[in-house]
């Protein structure tokens, strides 16, 4: 047994860390939010060169082929760059989507492009309700045209397809087609945008039942958390060195035990996160029994635990932790969207309590 | 990344498994209401079986007895003792810290004077560390050994002394240099409990049991060749030791709060709220959801930090937030089981109609030990502040 990473997932996390620090620094975050997509096709490039978009995909389909692990380190790195844009919504989620539900020849036609940087994808799900969970959505397709409204779509105004849960199934739509309309729902965290989507008799391709996008979307999910886990952890770093050099009453701040602790707090609050994350990546991997709760657990954990950081970052850095110029709120914004995103942490208990308590004990410790 | 257990992990748990299947005490359960003392004597004969079937002190090396079992055979070890519901060991200070000290720190003559019997059981070890007025902060403290001939005399003041009214021994750290800075002039000595002027008082605690005494030492003669390591270096012996204990019986504690969580699950089905089952409640079943969860991130933290330590050697710093996760969870869940069995879960044994004899209550209150005891939450946090995130010292 060994729960820590080989020397190649150590490589790839180290360069996806060098790469974002060299592509995407603050700065750059801080430029992209302010645009209308917070979309970057140079960045976009960067990252089609380094294998990013077609990091877990077949390579049939031109993709890398690594595993859901390669993708939790990835989309580590990424939520400590902050990195603004498409590629959680394209990558973890649309492409996650297809590479689970649809058949051969529309995996060539959706995820080929994905791979080689060509094309961006996202996933509709949640509609008034706001719910994640499929079984609440109400969207329906009546002679292969999609009627109604979807909400809190990622990055849906640059996406080329729109992978749409409906009941009849999941069905991808061209961005561009009749009867679409896209609207900006603009919300705390401007580093990643959402739309609202509205299809009037809208033409849309099915790619699959929905009765595969429970896997799928556990995959997006333990990716979200992962990403939650890298902005956890920037946001700890950053606010120890604050800590460390911040001076009152002739010491540094660090040196008192009410802000030590707060530290010390944070710093088991994301790696146990982190524990989560990655062990939610191995069971997906595997497909092992507990792959759901593993994942559950991740994100629960991670909802309540990368909310809680952010306060305790911004608390510890006094007035500045409130300005602006300070980068924490901008992590503190995305901790809140992700803390939505797929199921908040009560969504998540409850799922936990529906395949433990009602379903029987499924646990991977049974060995 | 790999957490499936490797051929050669499975053939220990097998090996293992088949053995404490066959072993385990049945009468366990009803010895558990047996005296202090009665139960203790039954604890020596269990580990005097694992003992004799070598499966005492398994971490320890080969030459002194031991398996020199791998960290992780050490955590399979833990987890099927708690997964067979077997009873701990009577000697599990000695096992677990002062037999390993020993092997560290210690002389050849003491090797074979001691190491047998810690792990046969023959003699109980206890610590003495803690004083009245040395808790926290340990360096402080100021029971003291003066050399006359070949004698240390020792006076002063020892408590929270765990086993202290079953022990035969104890590592007790002294002062037998008054005059440099704390940390420097401690030695650690193994004392006779049964030599005079050594007088062993029960503490009573909240939970009305007696695991911990208070230990007086009256000018006591204790021999010059019952020091471990070298004199005025006691720090080192002492706590180094405690540094490099890996806790893996954490392992099985995990393992024992998974089976409390079953219970309470289990329990949940069967108990009404409102006019449906307990864990029909969506209240309920968000609480029991939480804890389960953080029992299973405690397994996943603890598997973390061990295949570092398996990787590099040394715990990293994941294994300084365990103390800090297990103690408090487990408060979280007393709290959560005590909420779900509402009046019920105040009973002791005594009421008959105290759900599963009254452990609940006695959960409860120990629990509250948790984040006191071997390092308290303000010290752990303390320990991640200035050694893991290389903040200032804060005292």
């Amino acid at each position: 047994m060994q729960f820590g990473l080989s020397e190649s997932q150590q490589m790839l996390r180290d360069n996806a860390r060098k790469f974002f620090a060299g592509e995407c620094p603050i700065a750059q975050v801080r430029r992209l939010l302010e645009t209308v997509t917070a979309h970057d096709d140079a960045l976009w490039a960067s990252m089609t060169d380094q294998g990013f978009t077609g990091i877990i995909f077949p390579e049939d389909y031109g993709g890398v082929g690594l595993g859901k692990v390669e993708l939790i380190l990835l989309m580590e790195e990424a939520g400590r760059a902050l990195l603004p844009g498409p590629l959680f919504s394209t990558v973890a989620l649309a492409g996650a989507v297809i590479d689970v539900v649809a058949a051969p020849a529309q995996k060539k036609k959706y995820l080929e492009p994905i791979c080689r940087g060509a094309a961006r994808a996202t996933v509709a799900i949640p509609e008034a309700s706001g719910s994640w969970d499929p079984a609440d959505v109400q969207l329906s397709v009546a002679n292969g045209k999609l009627t109604g409204e979807k909400l809190f779509v990622p990055d849906a105004a640059i996406a080329d397809s729109i992978l749409v849960v409906a009941r009849e199934g999941v069905f991808a739509v061209d961005s561009k087609a009749p009867g679409i309309s896209i609207k900006p729902m603009p919300g705390m965290d401007q580093t990643r945008k959402l739309y609202s989507v509205r299809f009037a008799s809208t033409p849309g391709e099915k790619v699959g039942e929905s009765s595969g996008l429970g896997k799928a979307l556990d995959v997006a999910t333990a990716a979200l958390a992962a990403e939650m886990v890298g902005g956890m952890q920037r946001t700890l770093e950053i606010t120890v060195e604050y800590a460390k050099t911040r001076k009152q009453f002739g010491k540094p701040i660090g040196s008192f035990q009410a802000v030590q602790h707060q530290c010390a707090d944070m710093y088991l609050e994301t790696e146990s996160a982190r524990s989560a994350a990655y062990y939610a990546a191995w069971a997906l991997e595997e497909n092992t029994p507990d792959a759901a709760v593993a994942v559950s657990i991740a994100k629960m954990y991670a909802s309540d635990a990368s909310r809680t950081v952010g306060n305790r970052g911004i608390q510890i850095h006094g007035g500045m932790g409130f300005t602006w110029e300070n980068d924490l709120h901008l992590y503190y914004r995305r901790a809140k969207a992700s803390e939505t995103a797929f199921g908040d942490a009560t969504f998540h208990r409850e799922r936990i309590a529906r395949l433990v308590i009602d379903a029987g004990a499924v646990s991977a410790q049974s060995a | 990344m790999d957490l499936n257990l490797t051929n050669e992990e499975i053939h220990f748990r097998d090996e293992l498994r088949a053995w404490l299947e066959a072993s385990v005490p049945k009468e366990w359960d009803e010895v558990r209401e047996e005296s202090l003392e009665e139960r203790f004597e039954f604890l020596k004969g269990w580990q005097r079986k694992l003992y004799e079937a070598g499966w005492a002190g398994i971490s320890w090396p080969k030459e002194y007895g031991g398996r020199g079992a791998s960290l992780m055979q050490q955590v399979i070890f833990w987890q099927e003792m708690a997964q067979a519901g077997a009873p701990p060991m009577a000697n599990v200070l000695g096992l677990g810290i002062i037999g390993p000290t020993i092997i560290a720190f210690g002389t050849d003559a003491q090797k074979t004077r001691f190491l047998k019997k810690i792990l046969s059981a023959e003699e109980i070890w206890c610590q003495g560390f803690s004083e009245p007025n040395a808790g926290s902060d340990l360096a402080s403290l100021q029971t003291e050994a003066r050399l006359d001939g070949g004698h240390y005399i020792v006076n002063g003041q020892k408590v929270w002394t765990s086993y202290g009214w079953a022990a035969d021994w104890c590592e007790l750290v002294v002062r037998t240099d008054p005059n440099v800075p704390k940390h420097k002039g401690l030695t650690v000595l193994m004392v006779d409990m049964k030599t005079p002027g050594v007088d062993i008082r029960p503490l009573r605690q909240m939970t009305g049991e007696t695991e911990f005494s208070e230990v007086f030492f009256r000018d006591v003669r204790v021999p010059v060749e019952n020091v471990v390591g070298k004199v005025n270096e006691g720090w080192d012996v002492a706590i180094g030791t405690l540094m490099h204990e890996r806790g893996t019986f954490g392992a099985g504690l995990q393992i024992i709060y998974k089976r409390n969580m079953d219970r309470l699950i289990d329990l949940a089905r069967n108990l009404h709220r409102n006019g449906r089952p307990a864990a029909q409640d969506p209240l309920v079943r968000q609480k029991l959801a939480q804890c389960y969860a953080e029992i299973e991130i405690m397994r996943l933290n603890q598997m973390r930090a061990f295949s570092r330590i398996n990787a590099t050697g040394v715990p990293g710093p994941e294994g300084s937030i365990m103390k800090i996760f297990w103690s408090e969870l487990n408060q979280r869940f007393q709290q959560i089981a005590q909420e779900l069995l509402g009046p019920f879960g105040q009973l002791t044994g005594a009421d008959g109609h105290a759900i599963d004899k009254g452990i609940w209550s006695y959960g409860y209150l120990r629990a509250r030990g948790n984040t006191i005891e071997a390092g308290t939450s303000e010290i752990q946090r303390n320990i991640i502040g200035h050694f893991v995130l290389g903040l200032p010292r804060s005292y």
